[in-house]
This record gives C-alpha cells, structure tokens and sequence, in this order.
C-alpha cells in the first residue's frame, strides 16, 4: 500500500514550507523514520520524515519550490504498485493548491494526521517534561502511614492558590494530616514556597497555577487596555552596578576556559532566580484568567539575519551558570544556522532581550504575548556615579523591564528588580 | 417587644389567624374543654366557639382524615397530635392522603393545613414517647416540615404554615413550651418557610441545627466563647425545604461543621445536612464533618441513661473541638 507524503505542518504556526533540499532520489529505499528532505517553515529549516515503508517512486515537488501544508509532495510505494491515480490526482491538487485532491488530510491539521498509514504521527512535541525527579524524599512525615500525605480538602485548596507544595508542609493532624492551620504556618514562615529554588529537586505537581481575573484585575485590565493599546505595557528602568559581576567573571575566567561564561548569561541566570522567587511576573495573561507558573522556561531573544527568534532555556531557575551559559550558547547558534525546532522557541514564560552589544545604553523591549513581561538589557558601561559620598568610576549596566499592566502592577515590577539588584550586585547569592 | 413562651406564642399565632380566617379551625384531644393537654390552645374555644375549637374522641387516624376531608372542601384545618408519638397512628393519613393530593388529584385539591405538636424526648416519657420524628416527615414529597427552636420563630412559623396552602408539618417541643423569648407585641410576627437563621455568629466552626436543640447549640456557643471558641449556629428552621444556602455560606466561612439533631444517627436529618456540605463544599472542609445526635438506642427510662443517650451541649463543645483538632 502507498503512503502519500505530504507537506507537514512543522511549526505551530506554519502554513506553508519551501522544499530546500531532497535528502532521498526516486528510487531509494525508504525505511519509516527516514528524513526525506529537509524544510523550511515560517521559522526555521526543519527535517521532513518518512511515514512509510517502501520505494520513493516519485517527487512531486522541486527543489526551491514551496506547498502548502497537506499537498501531496511525494510517494513511497512498493515497486510494482500502480500509482498513476496517486500521482495524477496531486497534478491537479498542485494546479489547485486551495483543493487538496485525494482524501488526503486537511490542511493545516497536525502532522499526525497527515499521512494515513501510521498510527503514531509526529505533531510538534510538548516542551520537553521536566527532569525526573529524584524518587521521593525520605523525609515524609512519618505519621502518613502507607507513603500517601493526607491532607484536607481545604488545605489543598489553600495550598494550591499560595503556590505552595504540600510535600514541604508537616501535617499537624490525626495521622499527619495536612490541615488549614499547617498551611497558614508554612504561608507565614514562607519556608514551604522557597523549597522549589533550593536545588535541582523538582517536587512532582502543577506546572502552573490559574487564577481566575477578581474584579480588580478585569477593571484594571479593560481601563489599560483602552488607554494604550491590546497590551497596556509600562516601562521600569533601572541602573545596576556591575563591580562584583565583573570581578566573578574575571575570578572565573582566570580559573580556565571551561570556567568562562559572558555578562548575558549571569543575567539570565539571575533572571531566572528572580522569577522563581516572583511567580507573579512568570505568567502568561490567557483573556479569562492568568496563568502562574512554577517553573521558570527563560526565552532569550536571538537576532538572525532577517529577523529574530526567542529560543527558551527551560527550568533556568533549576539550572547552573554553566548550563545556562552553554545551552544559551547552543541555541543562540542554532537559531543564527535557522536549526530549531519548534518546541525550542516556544512556551516561554519571561524572556530577555540583550542590546548591550550593539551598545545600546537603554532600550524598551516589546512584550511577547500571552507572556507579562520582557526585560531589556544595556550596555556595561563605565561610569562616574558617586559612591560614599565621593566621586568613583564604577561599571554599570542599565536594565528596563516591560511590563503588561492587566498582570503586573508598578510596585510588583519594582519589587522583581529589587530582587534582580540584588542579584546581581551580589552575585555570590546566585549560588547560594 | 415583650417577653413570652413559646406556649403563648403558639396561641398567639393560632387566635391570630383564626381571627384573620375564619375558615381555619383546631382540632384534636383535650384541645377545647380542657384547653389543650399543654395549654397551646387556651381561651379559644370561648373565643371562637365549639364550631372552630374541636375536641376528638382518642382516635388519630380518624381526626387525622376529618381534616384532610375538611381542607379538600375548603378549609384550614389545625390538627394538633398531642405528641407526634401519636401520630404514628394517623402516619396513613398524613404521607398518603395530605401529602399526596394534589399531586394525585392532578392539582384539583390543595391542601391547606398543619399537623402540629410535641416532638422529641422531654424527661422520662421512656422509649415509646420521647422519639423525634422529622426525619420521617421531612423524607415524604409533598410535605413541608418545620421545628421551631424560639418563640419568636414558634409564632412565625406556625402563622406560616397555616398560611401555606401545603400540608406543613409543625414540631414543636414539650421542653420548649416553658421556654421564653421575645416576641413583638405590635406587629405582625411571619418567619417564613424554608429560611434559617444564623442565630449565632463565629469563624471557627459552624454548629447546624433545628428545633430544640437549637437551645443546646447556643449553649454551647456560649461556653465556647469563653475559650475564645466563635462558632456559628445555624437554624435551619424549616427542615423541608432545607435552606442549603445557609448551610453552605457558613461553611464555607468557617471550613468545620457539626450538624446536631435530637433524633437518631442513621438516615438522621443530619445525614441529608452532611450530604450537602460534601457536594457544595467540598473543597472547603478542613475536617471531616462531625454529627451530635440521640444514642443508636430505644430511649432508656433510667434518668441517667436518658441523659447519657440524649444529644446535649457538653456533646456539641466536644464535637466543635474534634472538628477543629482541638482534641
């Protein structure tokens, strides 16, 4: 039986892909899996792959060419199958793109769909699942008998909304029960919520939190919005001093090569640190309600040659400076080659936009939505500024945050760059 | 305002409509010569006359279906039970012919009228006289079941219930008779059907309840207090239809439920309560709810055990700590 290749929808967003280059020629055998060719979609060059087993008997779309998602673009067959009503019936689909002949999938319908004889079809993957976990900690509350936590209802409920994980709560009820008043403890020390940051251990549980918009936020919200546009954004800037990041760098990069890493990946690294101790800034503005997330999926703004792309760093909060430096290093030259994959430039939740290079001093960023905020670096610069009271020459890198008003409010914003200051004119607490 | 029995507020309530009606009449033992067997019914036989003030010969299920044939033709029928343990007898005549009329006459007859008295344990009336029997009533459709816990709702309620063109069950208590509270002298006293009332208010715990242990609840509440314990007491009131809303507004305040009846545990009014505390408010319990109710046993004659058996507040104060992990 043959199996019709199709042009696969290869981006979230794509609607049409060039055919930059066949991989296969007519007559290969092909095996299910087999790259045929490779593509380039809205955003990048990608790998189309075979659904089927046989011969590739024809190539029905030429080399710089471009088809519409669903057209029918080759066939693999067995040798001796008649495909003449296969291949005539794409003749008259590539002079009709907008009719897509034979029963074929519609277009636009993920890849899955797209070529019939295979069960399991490759739409664009989720974001990659968050590293295991380590099995659970030893140190559960010894009264819960049989390994499972109880917990009330209600303080599951109160747990959910103040973010908090109950692995972290010790029940003070019969049998180790988790009940309002352990809640309301662990809200007030604020010791549960740190957990989450304090090492690589993920605790299993929601990736996310959705409020519901109170009426405060639904009023502030439309009054924004109709005073500036579909996002009401304001601007918060401010000048951090860059002393002790120079000295850490110049520290590190005295130890050895492997030790380096670039001004851009302290700051993401203490981005990422300040998101997770600021949920409320890593968020996604969803019409209806806003989405809280607990892990931090970083989104760095790349320039490439005609344009721009916000490759993600997932979980930044949980990774080493050493990661971050190499994977930011990775999918910055991935994106400049036009390599990424789809599900590497999409589920951010903040992003990070650099122009220190090109030694802007300052700059607004526009927001990427549904995210809430973006953060535009500067330039390090060397400065006079007055230190104690006299004058010095300090190095100092300005910063201005973005901000989407219907999620974050001015204070909130401030209070993330308080945290961010801290960071990073403290870098030792980023690895504390 | 002024300061009466439930006894006289029930009297009130009964001379007041007579007056307002005359198509609503009493009927049953001892209620006219000998002024009711708890005195309910004092002076209206001289006032109204032996046409609206009608003593039966000892046979319930008899006046029981007189009353049911009266209000088919027209009238408004009081019948009082001289305790709901009586009543048994006349059980056909209530869930059979009051409660279901309407229903089976396809809404050619209504039904206006009340089927009032004594309901519960007093003191050492043993195992055949002390039984609470709204459960009973309050499963049947068709029937309206109310238990007033305070004069002042002994009057609305039964004016409520006369006014209802529905069968309503009336429970009153012989412990409440006796019982004072204030009472408005000069204006019109009507609670009506299916609202509770938040008798008390508290953020700890809610107490739900009716009748005469809406006494034991506030009891309670106030030892409570003491230790700095708030509670919230909830009289449903009307027990069918239930007021759900109040039920679940304050749990979902308070996060803790003790629901207290007089009657037994299984199948209790408290289950029904419980039921819908678990379907509305599930996710705002922080305890298993907790029921304060009459010992799973036939009412024992011996003082002690009587005590020991009957729902009360020390019973409510130990259940409100349970519920808030006090214990």
């Amino acid at each position: 039986m043959a199996t019709k290749v199709v042009m696969e929808a290869l981006s979230p967003t794509m609607e049409e892909g060039r055919l930059v280059k066949w991989l296969k020629n007519e007559g290969d055998q092909i095996k299910n899996g087999e790259t045929l060719a490779e593509v380039e979609t809205d955003k990048a060059i990608m790998e189309l792959v075979a659904r089927g087993e046989g011969v590739l008997r024809k190539r029905l779309l030429n080399e710089n060419d471009a088809a519409p998602v669903g057209q029918l673009i080759a066939v693999i067959a067995p040798p001796d199958e008649n495909i003449d009503a296969l291949v005539s019936s794409a003749g008259s689909a590539a002079a009709a793109p907008a009719a897509p002949a034979a029963p074929a999938a519609p277009a636009a319908a993920s890849a899955g769909a797209t070529q019939e004889k295979v069960a399991s079809g490759a739409p664009p993957a989720p974001p990659p699942a968050r590293p295991a976990a380590p099995p659970a900690p030893s140190a559960a509350p010894s009264g819960n008998g049989g390994g499972r936590m109880r917990s009330s209802p209600l303080a599951r409920r109160m747990a959910s909304e103040n973010g908090l994980d109950l692995q972290g709560v010790q029940g003070s009820g019969p049998g180790g029960r988790i009940i309002k008043r352990d809640i309301e403890a662990a809200v007030a020390s604020g010791s549960a919520k740190q957990q989450p940051t304090a090492g690589r251990f993920v605790p299993a549980g929601e990736d996310y939190r959705d409020a519901p918009l109170t009426q405060i936020r639904k009023t502030i919200a439309r009054r924004l919005s109709e005073s500036i546009g579909p996002i009401p954004t304001f601007y918060l800037t401010a000048e951090f001093d860059m002393e002790r990041v120079a000295e850490m760098r110049a520290a590190m990069a005295a130890m050895g090569d492997e030790f380096k890493v670039s001004f851009n990946d302290i700051v993401l690294k203490a981005v990422a640190t300040a998101l997770a101790q600021h949920p409320e800034v890593n968020a996604h503005w969803l019409g209806d309600k806003i989405r809280y997330f607990n892990r931090v999926h970083l989104g760095m703004a790349v320039a490439i040659e005609d344009g721009l792309i916000t490759p993600v760093i997932f979980d930044a909060d949980q990774k080493r400076m050493s990661e971050i430096s190499r994977e930011s290093r990775e999918l910055a030259k991935r994106a400049r080659e036009r390599k990424l994959k789809p599900e590497e430039y999409t589920g951010s939740t903040f992003s990070v936009s650099n122009l220190g290079m090109f030694g802007i001093d300052q700059f607004t960023a526009i927001i990427n939505p549904p995210e809430v905020g973006i953060l535009a670096v500067g330039a390090l610069e060397e400065k006079p500024v007055v230190v104690d009271g006299a004058l010095a020459h300090r190095k100092r890198m300005r910063v201005t945050m973005s901000c989407d008003h219907r999620v974050v409010d001015g204070a909130l914003g401030a209070r993330f760059l308080q945290t961010l200051r801290r960071l990073i004119e403290n870098p030792l607490m980023l690895v504390y | 305002m002024s300061v009466i029995t439930y006894r006289d507020a029930l009297n009130q309530a009964l001379r007041e409509e007579m007056h307002r009606d005359d198509r609503v009449f009493i009927m049953g033992e001892e209620v006219a010569v000998y002024q009711g067997a708890y005195k309910v019914s004092k002076g209206l036989l001289q006032e109204f006359g032996e046409m609206r003030v009608v003593d039966t010969p000892i046979t319930e299920l008899g006046f029981a279906g007189v009353g049911v044939g009266a209000a088919m033709v027209g009238l408004r029928p009081i019948i009082e039970f001289m305790t709901w343990n009586f009543a048994l007898l006349a059980i056909d005549q209530v869930v059979n012919s009051a409660a279901k009329m309407l229903y089976m006459s396809g809404g050619q007859y209504n039904m206006p009228m009340v089927f009032r008295g004594p309901n519960g344990a007093a003191l050492q009336l043993s195992a055949q006289h002390s039984q609470a029997w709204e459960s009973w009533l309050a499963h049947i459709p068709g029937l309206k079941v109310v238990a007033p816990g305070t004069p002042y709702d002994a009057k609305g309620l039964l004016k409520s219930a006369i006014r209802d063109d529905n069968p309503v069950i009336v429970l009153e208590g012989e412990m409440l008779y006796n019982t004072k509270g204030e009472v408005p002298e000069n204006e019109e006293v009507i609670v009506p059907l299916g609202k509770a009332e938040l008798k008390r208010e508290g953020e700890h715990a809610s107490i739900i309840t009716h009748g005469k242990m809406v006494l034991a609840a506030l009891q309670a509440a106030d030892q409570l207090g003491k230790q700095g314990i708030n509670v919230d007491v909830v009289d449903l009131r009307t027990i069918r239809p239930m007021d759900v809303d109040a039920i679940t507004t304050s749990v979902r305040k308070t996060n803790r439920a003790v629901v207290l009846e007089e009657g037994w545990e299984i199948c209790g009014v408290g289950a029904q309560v419980v039921d819908y505390i678990q379907r509305d408010c599930f996710d705002d319990l922080d305890a298993p709810v907790v029921r304060v109710h009459q010992a799973d046993v036939p009412m024992p004659y011996a003082k002690n055990l009587e005590r020991a058996a009957k729902p009360d507040a020390a019973k409510a104060i130990a259940a409100v700590k349970k519920v808030m992990y006090l214990e």
